[in-house]
């Protein structure tokens, strides 16, 4: 489990708008990358170029390499759904399946591929939902609506949701920002124990959040307005906050920004 | 900062007026009020006056058990008695396969629409061909089945060319309603099952038209409402027949509003009036009926909440 992502001369267009430029980076295994930035520099975008979720969109197409497993996912015969399989992804807003119960919701990936197997589905659910930090909260109400829960709570069983198919790697696309501190407290604790199993990916407005849970940070920037958002600097996190190399880093960090 | 402070004038003494509404005001929102009121009102009075005249009118015969299960056979304008189960079943065989064949085929162009056509210009022309069909007076699709049917092919008037002339008339109204339904399904829930390595076309049957259930229930109801009350199609492509036919392929069929309008034509007479007012009071409860049937359907289907 968990693999490294090589990205190598990434190019993401929305039709004929350039949004990210000529991104390279290597996201370690087994640890948490952060990706950081002010609002509208791509950062998201990108996120979303790591399980070929981008093109879902109509005009929306990517030039470049992410290699994952010795694998570029952006290769012809690649398959996106398989490719989703491997690396899952978690949500700004909370999106349980409303028709779903909290038992189903979880079982979803599985049931949804074919699995029928009722003993293996009930030993999936009970696993993900105790790695999600859910279990105590919902082991009783299993099969009532997931759309019933707290947000929070919701985000986790969301999270439920993506560890249950067993990816390599799990994408959060600001998966706090919905959230209220405690709520917020609790998916950060999870991140950190995700990273024992995943290589996690998250993009957070939130730069506390982001030194705090993780390993990696990647500060990503915008020349101006209309103009492509580019990978300015990436190293440990410790480094990041501490002693940025570039300035633009910097000012950001320090808030001295725009 | 300071000019501003400076510019502040000082507390004069006196106490902001929050007391009341300026008299214009209040009286362009007392008028405001009273004529919503008065047009929901006028709205309501003819709903109310059809029911109360239908329901007092009609009622007596539906209580009487062989109006659910006779037929008129040899029933004169002139002579009380028999039942509208020819009439009935008629009704519901003939919207029944229009429903078979017309609901498959506005889901499908409905998911068309909204999952894989968006912005083509197919899906354009699609889009608009059913705006035009909406507006296509049933007497006109009679007249085309007629032409095809009757005239190209040298079939005879039955009851499965009315369901093929209804089909015409309820596609649009359950396209439409399902198309805005799906429409509704946030964004957010096709890609929670796109990002589980789900496939779309197991994310639009197994995520989006169960969201969407309920909403796409009612519309087949209110396309079946709508055909089920059709006059035209059965003057033109099926008799009316005073006798039992559950045949759609073979023969003349009765149907409530060809029954209403075959004894309509002898109002004058007592006996042929009451079984104006049943027939019709018994179209409405039907389309009540199958109204609340779906509506138990749509609810135990999906999940209950809290």
């Amino acid at each position: 489990m968990a693999k490294r992502i090589e990205v190598s001369g990434l190019n993401v267009y929305y039709g004929d708008f350039k949004a990210v430029e000529d991104v390279s980076m290597t996201i370690e295994p087994r640890s948490v990358t952060a990706f950081i930035g002010p609002s509208g520099c791509g950062k998201s975008t990108y996120l979303r170029t790591l399980n070929r979720m981008h093109e879902v969109l109509p005009g929306a197409r990517v030039e470049g390499k992410v290699v994952l497993d010795e694998q570029d996912l952006y290769a012809p015969g690649i398959d996106p759904v398989a490719v989703r399989r491997v690396v899952g992804m978690v949500f700004q807003r909370p999106n349980p399946f409303p028709t779903m119960s909290i038992f189903d919701n979880v079982a979803s990936g599985l049931k949804l591929n074919g699995v029928k197997d009722k003993k293996k589905l009930t030993e999936v659910v009970e696993r993900s939902l105790h790695g999600a930090n859910l279990w105590n909260e919902v082991k009783d109400r299993l099969e009532k609506p997931g759309a019933g829960l707290s947000g929070g709570q919701q985000q986790r069983l969301c999270i439920a949701r993506a560890i249950a198919v067993e990816p390599e790697v799990i994408l959060m696309d600001e998966p706090c920002s919905a959230l209220d501190p405690i709520s917020t407290l609790a998916i950060e604790d999870l991140i950190e124990k995700l990273k024992d199993k995943f290589t996690v990916v998250i993009v957070t407005h939130n730069m506390q959040q982001a030194a705090r849970v993780s390993d990696q940070t990647a500060f990503f920037n915008l020349a101006a307005t209309g103009k492509p958002g580019r990978l300015i600097e990436m190293g440990a996190t410790k480094q990041i906050f501490s002693n940025p190399t570039e300035k633009a880093t910097e000012d950001y960090i320090t808030g001295r920004f725009g | 900062m300071t000019t501003l402070a400076a510019n502040k004038p000082a507390y004069d003494g006196t106490t902001l007026d929050l007391t009341g509404k300026s008299g214009g005001r209040a009286f362009r929102n007392t008028l405001a009020t009273v004529l919503i009121i008065l047009c929901f009102l006028i709205a309501l009075v003819p709903l109310l006056w059809i029911l109360w005249t239908v329901i007092s009118k009609g009622y007596n015969l539906l209580l009487d058990g062989s109006w659910w299960s006779e037929s008129q056979r040899g029933i004169t304008v002139r002579r009380v008695g028999g039942g509208a189960y020819h009439a009935i079943m008629g009704t519901l065989i003939m919207s029944l396969i229009c429903a078979v064949i017309a609901v498959p085929i506005a889901i499908f162009g409905a998911v068309y629409l909204v999952e894989y056509g968006k912005g083509t210009r197919a899906a354009k022309v699609v889009s608009f061909m059913i705006d035009i069909l909406t507006g296509v007076p049933s007497i006109v699709a009679a007249l085309f089945i007629y032409a095809v049917w009757i005239t190209i092919l040298g079939l005879n008037r039955v009851g499965f060319a009315v369901s093929l002339a209804l089909v015409l008339l309820m596609l649009p109204v359950v396209l439409r309603s399902t198309e805005e339904m799906l429409k509704l399904v946030p964004d957010e829930l096709r890609e929670a099952s796109y990002a589980l390595g789900v496939p779309k076309w197991k994310t639009i049957l197994k995520v989006v038209v169960p969201t969407a259930f309920g909403g796409i229930v009612t519309g087949v109801m209110l396309g079946l409402a709508r055909v089920m009350g059709e006059t035209a199609p059965l003057l033109i492509l099926v008799g009316y027949s005073k006798n039992i036919n559950l045949n759609p392929f073979d023969g003349f069929m009765g149907a409530l509003p060809t029954m209403i309008n075959q004894d309509r034509t002898e109002l004058a007479l007592q006996p042929a009036a009451d079984r104006v007012w049943a027939a019709a009071l018994t179209l409405i409860l039907l389309v009540m009926l199958l109204n609340i049937l779906a509506r138990l359907v749509a609810r135990f289907s999906t999940i209950k909440s809290k």
